[in-house]
């Protein structure tokens, strides 16, 4: 599994980064996670509010600082 | 009810007069803090649950193609209902552009965002009542409007970073959502369904929470230098300088308000203490509109997609506009 976490820095952001990287170890998944911070790639998706959580290449949010255990739900 | 609880504490818990120094500050600090935090929470909730239903990627859509006048307005009215934070000002910026939305009301939609905002509303609310508020509503979708049709005539295009244009250029036209073929029943009967209502009080809970972690204590700094403006500041001095008969007071509130951007919350309650030592309303709302129209940090994100030269309309024009509104109000409050 793939995963990126969109957004140019602001702390939202960051936090995202945080959990999902949590939500990784937590359920043992194989999964890369990778933050995009560069405007070029992030609006390739599409995207207009950030933080965003890509998997797989596919935009599962948008403008939302989830959970761990939200996010455990959605990599599960 | 909170002036009563506020009281209570001051004569009967800590047995002091109101109408002494100590009391009469303590009073203004406690009545403060309860009334506000306790609508900040209600209206919080209210507004982030009305905004989960106007997502940016919406609005964006919902103004392709419209003809100005109408897109004008539709981007202020959209400004106050979508839930925008400023560090998206990049991404939302490229993804107007992309669309081909004209850059006069993407800058309608920048300025009306941050000036409506329920942080402001709560305590303009609580503080002056409901019609000032309503009207500080109004003057702010009327500035953006004006502000952004300015722009537009100015024909700014060329002050825009060229990478914006090649990213949008770039994109295919591929959208992210799947087409939404639900009829408008079904999407009705959906926003009533349980996961679906779930989903927005739960975001709107959140919302509650994260923002108050965020102001409090500044909300409560605010509040202190108030109560202490209230129990011992002179009042002809603050008059006489910042009153109604002063003409420079609206332009020096609204300096004053720029770099004030992230302390919002924590100037209200000292302008409040002033306005009861008869500094002018409509320097108040000046003061207000600049601190969250007019921020440092967004610049600093919109220096990122514009040059400075259109920064700096965008500054004057706004300014301007936010001191002709401060005298308005003091001519008519």
């Amino acid at each position: 599994m793939n995963i990126k976490v969109l957004g140019t820095g602001c702390k939202k952001c960051q936090e995202l980064e945080k959990n999902t990287r949590m939500a990784v170890e937590e359920l043992q998944v194989g999964a890369v996670v990778e933050k995009v911070e560069d405007i070029k790639e992030i609006m390739k998706y599409k995207v207009m509010s950030t933080p965003a959580l890509v998997i797989d290449e596919k935009v599962v949010s948008t403008g939302k600082l989830l959970t761990v255990k939200e996010l455990k739900s959605m990599l599960a | 009810m909170f002036n009563q609880l506020a009281t209570w504490l001051v004569v009967d818990v800590l047995n002091m007069e109101l109408s002494s120094r100590l009391g009469g500050a303590l009073h203004f600090f406690m009545y403060d803090t309860t009334k506000i935090l306790f609508l900040l929470a209600v209206m919080i909730f209210v507004i982030s649950f009305i905004r989960s239903f106007f997502p940016p990627e919406k609005v964006k859509a919902w103004l392709e193609g419209r003809r100005k006048g109408v897109a004008s307005v539709m981007a202020a009215v959209l400004g106050v209902l979508s839930p925008f934070c400023s560090c998206s000002t990049v991404p939302l910026f490229i993804g107007f552009v992309e669309a081909g939305i004209p850059l006069g009301i993407t800058f309608t939609f920048l300025i009306s965002s941050p000036i409506v905002n329920e942080i402001s509303l709560v305590l303009l609310f609580s503080i002056f009542g409901w019609k000032v508020a309503l009207i500080y509503v109004l003057a702010g979708m009327t500035l953006a409007i004006v502000a952004g049709a300015i722009i537009g005539k100015l024909k700014m295009e060329k002050h825009v970073e060229s990478y914006v244009y090649e990213i949008a250029a770039g994109q295919e036209e591929v959208h992210m959502q799947e087409g939404d073929n639900r009829t408008f029943a079904e999407k009705i009967k959906a926003v009533f369904s349980r996961d679906e209502l779930k989903e927005r009080t739960t975001y709107a809970a959140r919302n509650v929470v994260e923002t108050v972690q965020k102001i409090w204590l500044y909300l409560l700094i605010g509040i202190g230098i108030g109560a202490f403006i209230h129990g011992y500041a002179p009042q002809d001095l603050l008059v006489k300088y910042a009153g109604e008969g002063n003409f420079l007071a609206v332009p020096i509130a609204t300096i004053l308000g720029v770099p004030l951007y992230s302390n919002a919350v924590g100037s209200l309650p000292i302008v409040e203490a002033l306005l009861n030592k008869g500094v002018g309303a409509g320097t108040a709302l000046a003061f207000m509109m600049a601190i969250t129209a007019l921020s440092l940090p967004e610049m600093i994100l919109l220096r990122k997609v514009i040059k400075p030269k259109l920064i700096a309309v965008f500054v004057g024009v706004v300014a301007t506009g936010i001191i002709l509104i401060g005298y308005g109000f003091n001519a008519i409050l």
